[in-house]
């Protein structure tokens, strides 16, 4: 009995710890009010105000769009490079796989300050160019590493089958294994997006000057002390936790029974 | 024949041409600012930068106080993650994955919001400004809880009851059960949670500029720093060079190379 109430007690004081911050905001948002801590009613006010700034609905719009471009592209490329690296001799695969791994394991600010010397030489730096490729570059390995573990569940007669049926080897990879590692692509895709979505350090070394993303418009806004000075910022982010919040728990809610049955087996 | 599979591996192509250049290259383009300088817009050769780190008071307390930093909070996530990770692993409730759930749903959230956040709160308590370690470190602590819950929880989840029952039987108590049995299963996990919270701990400068106002200099800032402010882009490859030196040897310590990072990362939850 004591041991239960530790635990419970464990786990409410951490939980505490993690959503505290988060809820502070949330409830301030509901408040048109310049400080955390200084309540003055109810109300949607600093919603209002957070739609009706172009410059924020600017920045929303640049980092969803950011997002999916890199999450597109990173997506087709892993995919196809986890396709190539699954079928290819050793002696290629071993180096390919180590070099894709870099970025994984690397600090971020590395990975940052190497583009930025590539992007300098080739008079690309702080373009979209460079950007978009910095996003990449953080996610392409994950699509890679979420694509491999399906490829190696395939069954490899199918492949074979398909041929001996009469099917050419590009409706084979679309129409077989596509389909047999798709949920991996979704996952890489998936994680692509929220890689991107959280990224402050690559963005920062890669985008244009006069592009932002809420990662790095917040940051400037604290760096320059506005941050107590735009309430709709704190509008912004409790929009985002609580919208986060939901999609995420109705995704691994619903996601969780068929997996569970899965596992089963 | 031989034609369909040359057809499967050409897809690799195009991966290996983009980590040969935007990954491979830029890291050897590190290396080679590390060691030349520029004199009379001529680049040369140089040991420089690197005995300038190791002769520079300031940048060596930059680094020992970085490793003092990382250190503690990779040690504070381990003590509050471990006995998380334990409870949820060994409970019998039924829906304990959700439970699971809404400890590492913040690392799906954009962290510079959530760091504010603790800003926020950080300022309503009256720590903000004026202890400004103490922020970083719960900031850290704050940030990277649940890349070491979840690696914890996998392995912990995984182990065998039936061990923890002969050892019982055996007549170890409980306390000798887990440091001679339950914690030394457990190993994989806690070097997969050491691994992803230590590196990003000395590194992620987005966590101690906000929570420090901008007051204390991390390694990963000193970098930032030699790029933007004092725009010595050989010392601060140099500087890179030594924090990659630095992780390569925490993970030979470790034995972290095998973990791939993924799983740590949460992807399996999507």
């Amino acid at each position: 009995m004591v041991k239960r109430i530790v635990s419970v007690a464990i786990c409410v004081a951490v939980l505490l710890f993690i959503y505290a911050p988060i809820l502070l905001l949330v409830v301030y948002s509901f408040t048109d009010s310049n400080v955390i801590g200084k309540w003055d009613g109810f109300s949607f006010a600093l919603y209002a105000d957070l739609f009706r700034d172009a410059e924020i609905m600017q920045i929303l719009f640049n980092t969803v769009w950011l997002a999916l471009v890199a999450a597109l592209l990173s997506t087709a490329l892993g995919t196809a490079g986890a396709v190539g690296i699954f079928y290819s001799k050793r002696k290629f695969a071993k180096p390919l796989q180590a070099a894709s791994q870099i970025p994984v394991i690397n600090a971020e600010i590395v990975t940052a300050i190497s583009l930025a010397l590539l992007f300098s030489a080739l008079f690309l730096y702080r373009t979209y160019f460079s950007l978009i490729v910095g996003h990449m570059v953080l996610c392409t390995p994950f699509v890679v590493l979420s694509v491999m573990p399906k490829l190696k569940q395939m069954d490899p007669n199918t492949y074979e089958a398909a041929l001996d049926l009469g099917a050419s080897p590009s409706q084979v990879l679309f129409k077989v294994v596509v389909p047999q590692i798709f949920s991996g692509i979704l996952s890489g895709f998936m994680l692509s997006i929220t890689l991107s979505l959280d990224d402050y350090i690559v963005t920062a070394f890669t985008k244009p000057p006069m592009f932002d993303t809420i990662s790095t418009y917040v940051y400037n806004a604290v760096k320059n002390g506005t941050n107590n000075s735009t309430p709709a910022l704190r509008a912004l982010s409790a929009l985002i936790f609580i919208v986060m919040i939901a999609v995420l728990l109705v995704i691994n809610l619903r996601a969780r029974k068929p997996a569970q049955k899965e596992a089963a087996k | 024949m031989v034609r369909v599979h040359f057809n499967r591996r050409q897809l690799c192509i195009p991966y290996g041409l983009f980590l040969a250049l935007f990954v491979v290259i830029p890291m050897l383009l590190i290396l080679f600012y590390a060691f030349t300088e520029e004199v009379d817009g001529i680049l040369t050769f140089t040991f420089s930068n690197f005995l300038n780190f190791f002769t520079s008071t300031a940048k060596l307390s930059t680094l020992l106080m970085s490793f003092t930093v990382a250190i503690i909070s990779t040690a504070i996530c381990l003590a509050i993650a471990y006995p998380v990770a334990y409870i949820l692993a060994r409970s019998k409730l039924r829906r304990r994955n959700v439970l699971l759930m809404l400890f590492i749903l913040p690392m799906w959230i954009n962290f510079v919001l959530r760091i504010t956040a603790l800003r926020e709160l950080l300022d309503l308590v009256g720590l903000l400004g004026t202890q400004n370690y103490l922020n970083t470190i719960i900031g850290m602590v704050y940030d990277f809880l649940p890349f070491m819950i979840l690696p914890l929880y996998t392995t912990l989840e995984k182990l065998d009851e039936s061990y923890l029952e002969a050892a019982a039987d055996l007549g170890a108590n409980p306390f000798t059960v887990f440091t001679k049995v339950t914690f030394p299963l457990s190993m994989p996990g806690v070097i997969s949670g050491i691994t992803m919270v230590f590196m990003p701990s000395m590194t992620n400068y987005v966590v101690s500029d906000t929570l420090s106002n901008f007051n204390i200099t991390i390694l990963g800032k000193l970098i930032d720093q030699y790029f933007t402010t004092y725009d010595n882009w050989h010392m601060g490859s140099m500087i890179s060079i030594i924090l990659l030196v630095i992780i390569f040897l925490t993970m030979l310590a470790t034995g972290g190379f095998k973990d791939d990072g993924r799983e740590a990362r949460g992807a399996n939850l999507w």
